[in-house]
């Protein structure tokens, strides 16, 4: 281990009590970081995640849609000018909209309808626990996530519930199909979609279309765009992004997350630069000593730039595991906190750089440093 | 004599601004030689530390030049006269300046790992300067375990341990009681033995002018006097016993040839 490791380290450990408080604080300030940058990844994937299950080459909405919530509808007729393209198989409508659920007790309460046409499987319910998609299909049975069963009065497959007046059973229970704007996706069968949810049945709020082996994805989403009006033909990518910008930063929900990490950043720094600079005051005697007996002035940087990095590793090793620990309590809750591993790569790179940044105060307290200070003291 | 190692030439030196300032050195002419032991005696404020700096690389003079190991400090910024420091000086401190978290060791190879030399190159080095500074069983120690003659044995270890030609010392016995005073000198002392090395002792201690090969007296900025070779220092010695500045240390018999012996 290089000697001015060790020198940076004892600096360190040295006084444990500032070392704790500066552990705290970057711990703190990473942990804000992770978690608001967590909340933001976790709510880019719950807003798109209807897009990101549906299996679609591409969609097809009325011109102007911001989201996949989005109540605009398409005219049915549509569809027929949307297979007449001789690239496409097929192209599925699908009807959303909310609408209310009658609980056993009376009471009503909103949930968001997903119809789509399940024998063809464009958008069938995931990670299904209990129960099973076949008898939704034709029925007036529904698929909802597990953890709304209190909210939605309900406790097993086959019970009883109300939408719009109309009596439907739970076929199936799904885990994680969790919606950010907490009311519940009810997943339903295309042929009963219209009455749960007040759709016409010349209206579809979207086309799914699936194109013929080999055909380019882009050239017939052109080709469609240009023979059709009043609608948008999206890739799902480029759906995805549609829903997840204006989600995030349409409403600004991204924004007050990101600026929740900067503040994270800006205090986290602001900790280190505090800590950094009074422990170089504290050491100035040893500096000057160092620079006495010929170091050079990088020599005493990277000794600080040590102290940074050693500070850097503490505190996100500590704000790791409390990160997985926000992880694990969030993963069932409204709006999971996703840590990936890109994203700790990229936090711990922001450790890094927040904490060698904030040496940068010290160093300049060092360069003034005059050696025969050691003559005086 | 061997050559000389360090030369200041009408070094004079100006500290401070405006109306603080002050000269603290005025034509300055000292050389100092490898072979040799000198001590630098003056009062408080007479400019010995300033003096000292000069020549050990630390500030540059105002007028006049130094020259250490034949390359001028003239014009030379911080990270010049750091690297003229780092080849060449060696500095032993008043008040130690050890590295209170490092141990014996660690702070001696702190001289190497700053000149570039580590590993086990560097740990055995180390060792064998605190093996010569009497330290060897000491070399796991923290200062905070020390006395303060050992703390200023394992500052010497640090001084030499890079091989400089020039040890400066600042009142290195100062903190120390007369005995510890003593082995301190008598461990630079033998330094200057070696005929490449020269060893400065700023002090105002008249106990340690037995251990000189030659005394020079600085007073308000300028060299005074100068005494060299055995009868010089004698008549120094005497001269201090005359006034009382001091009663005569135990055990102050040179350890080398060519010593100045007060008795």
């Amino acid at each position: 281990m290089p000697l001015k490791f060790t020198l940076a380290s004892r600096n360190l450990f040295h006084d444990r009590l500032r070392f704790v408080a500066t552990t705290v604080g970057i711990v703190f300030s990473v942990v804000l970081v992770m978690v608001q940058m967590g909340l933001y990844l976790g709510f880019g994937r719950m807003v798109t995640t209807m897009i990101d299950h549906a299996s679609t080459d591409l969609w097809v909405v009325r011109k102007g849609t911001k989201c996949f919530e989005d109540p605009s509808l398409l005219d049915i007729k549509k569809g027929r000018d949307i297979v007449n393209n001789p690239d496409v198989t097929e192209a599925v409508p699908m009807v959303i909209g909310f609408s209310d659920w009658k609980l056993p007790s009376g009471e009503l309460t909103p949930v968001f309808i997903v119809g789509s046409d399940l024998e063809r499987h464009s958008l069938d319910p995931w990670n299904v626990v209990a129960g099973s998609i076949k008898s939704l299909i034709g029925h007036d049975d529904v698929a909802v996530d597990r953890t709304y069963k209190d909210r939605l009065g309900v406790s097993k497959v086959g019970d009883k519930a109300e939408i719009r007046s109309k009596t439907v059973h739970v076929g199936a229970f799904t885990d994680g199909i969790r919606s950010f704007t907490t009311t519940p996706y009810v997943f339903v069968d295309l042929s009963r979609a219209r009455a749960y949810t007040g759709v016409p049945r010349d209206k579809a709020s979207y086309f799914l279309v699936k194109l013929k082996p080999g055909a380019n994805a882009e050239t017939v989403r052109k080709s469609l765009q240009a023979s059709l009006s009043d609608v948008e033909v999206l890739t799902p990518a480029q759906f995805s992004d549609r829903s997840h910008d204006f989600w995030l930063f349409g409403t600004g929900a991204g924004a007050a997350l990101l600026a929740g990490a900067l503040l994270g950043i800006i205090v986290g720094t602001v900790i280190v630069v505090q800590t950094l600079y009074s422990s170089t005051k504290d050491h100035l005697d040893e500096f000057a000593t160092l620079r006495a007996i010929g170091s050079s002035n990088r020599y005493i940087y990277r000794v600080i730039i040590y102290q940074a990095l050693i500070n850097a590793v503490v505190g996100f090793c500590f704000a790791s595991l409390i990160g997985y620990g926000v992880v694990a309590l969030t993963t069932k809750g409204a709006l999971p906190v996703v840590i990936t591993p890109a994203l700790m790569a990229a936090v711990f790179a922001l450790t890094v750089v927040m904490c060698v940044a904030a040496a940068f105060a010290a160093i300049m307290r060092v360069v003034r440093i005059d050696p025969v200070m050691v003559f005086t003291r | 004599m061997s050559d000389v190692l360090i030369e200041a030439t009408g070094v004079g030196k100006v500290l401070g601004r405006g109306a603080g300032e002050v000269q603290a050195l005025k034509d300055i002419n000292l050389a100092l030689s490898g072979g040799e032991l000198t001590v630098l005696m003056g009062p408080s404020g007479s400019g010995k530390t300033t003096l000292l700096s000069v020549l050990g690389c630390m500030l540059t003079p105002t007028t006049g030049t130094v020259m250490v190991c034949g390359f001028s400090t003239e014009g030379a910024d911080a990270e010049k006269l750091a690297k003229l420091r780092r080849d060449h000086v060696g500095f032993v401190f008043q008040q130690y300046h050890l590295f209170p978290t490092m141990t014996a060791a660690e702070n001696v190879q702190l001289a190497l790992d700053v000149r570039g030399v580590r590993g086990k190159t560097a740990r055995s080095r180390a060792r064998e300067a605190l093996r010569k500074v009497g330290l060897e069983h000491k070399i796991k120690s923290y200062p905070g375990e020390l006395s303060g003659g050992e703390q200023q044995r394992v500052a010497i270890a640090r001084a030499i341990v890079s091989d400089p030609s020039v040890i400066l010392t600042d009142e290195p016995t100062a903190a120390l009681d007369g005995e510890n005073g003593q082995a301190i000198m008598r461990i630079l002392a033998s330094i200057a033995g070696q005929s490449d090395r020269s060893v400065l002792v700023v002090t105002h201690d008249p106990r340690l002018l037995a251990f000189a090969d030659r005394i020079v007296h600085i007073e308000d900025g300028s060299l005074a006097r100068e005494e060299a070779g055995k009868a010089g220092v004698a008549k120094s010695l005497s001269a201090a016993v005359k006034r009382g500045d001091f009663s005569k240390p135990d055990g102050s018999r040179r350890e080398r040839g060519g010593a100045a012996n007060p008795e």
